[in-house]
């Protein structure tokens, strides 16, 4: 079965989604990340989105639960690297991605969460 | 007047991506600008998903139409599913049936140019949408 590799550095946990995903591959990773979160007592994580070519509404849901679920966790998501298309065509359809963290690009996302980029 | 067309079957969530990845290819052929491509197919994306959990799979045509001088993609997502007993509150914001976010129509809606929602309880449902070149 298809899987979207989640990668661990120090306590940070970075997930790069670079394919199109559909629901399934979406719902399994929302399952594998609160796993790791769970295992590596990760304090956060970093979604970079910038391969995404849409997002669209499940696929919006599911960042915003994967927040959520990780914030529970304690651990802080940061969504990075959304293309202003995506940008405009979300908020249009109407999400907001309320109560999620964005950051502009990796390097912005990792000063987020207070972890200088390189430094593992 | 249609120059061009062709369809595609909807039946399980693969077929979304499907969908997804044919429009985009229609959308850079037919030179949509990148903001409005995405707009496109995000909104085919609502649309096959939709037929696939609501509809119970169906089908997606595709058109190239031309209205005077302009061209537009204009593209039908068509199932045979229980229909929408109420079209108002369906392209409600915020209004689903089912487990979802209700922004599929709503939302899709706001996508595209042209939107025409064709359903009745018990006779399926075909939504058509236009984005003008």
């Amino acid at each position: 079965m298809d899987r979207i590799p989640i990668l661990q550095m120090g306590d940070l946990l970075l997930v790069t989604i670079q394919v199109d995903m559909h629901d399934q591959l979406a719902l399994t990773l929302q399952d594998d990340l609160t796993d790791k979160i769970q295992r590596t007592s990760a304090r956060g994580v970093l979604i970079d989105i910038s391969a995404l070519d849409i997002v669209d509404s499940f696929i919006g849901r599911m960042i915003s639960t994967i927040s959520a679920l990780a914030r529970i966790m304690d651990a802080t998501t940061v969504v990075v690297g959304m293309q202003p298309a995506v940008a405009i065509t979300l908020v249009e359809l109407g999400l907001d991605l309320r109560g999620v963290r964005t950051a502009l690009n990796v390097e912005r996302g990792m000063k987020l969460l207070q972890l200088p980029a390189g430094e593992p | 007047m249609i120059a061009e067309d062709g369809s595609l079957p909807i039946r399980i969530e693969q077929d979304v991506v499907l969908a997804r990845q044919t429009v985009r290819q229609l959308a850079v052929r037919f030179g949509l600008r990148l903001v409005d491509q995405t707009k496109l197919v995000t909104a085919a994306s609502e649309l096959a998903r939709n037929a696939v959990i609501y509809g119970g799979g169906g089908d997606m045509h595709w058109r190239i139409v031309e209205r005077g001088v302009r061209r537009g993609i204009q593209l039908q997502f068509a199932d045979q599913g229980p229909g929408i007993p109420d079209q108002v509150k369906a392209l409600t914001d915020g209004w689903s049936s089912g487990s979802g976010m209700g922004l599929g129509l709503s939302g899709s809606r706001r996508l595209v140019d042209d939107f025409d929602l064709d359903t009745a309880a018990g006779q399926g449902t075909r939504v058509t949408i236009t984005k003008w070149i």
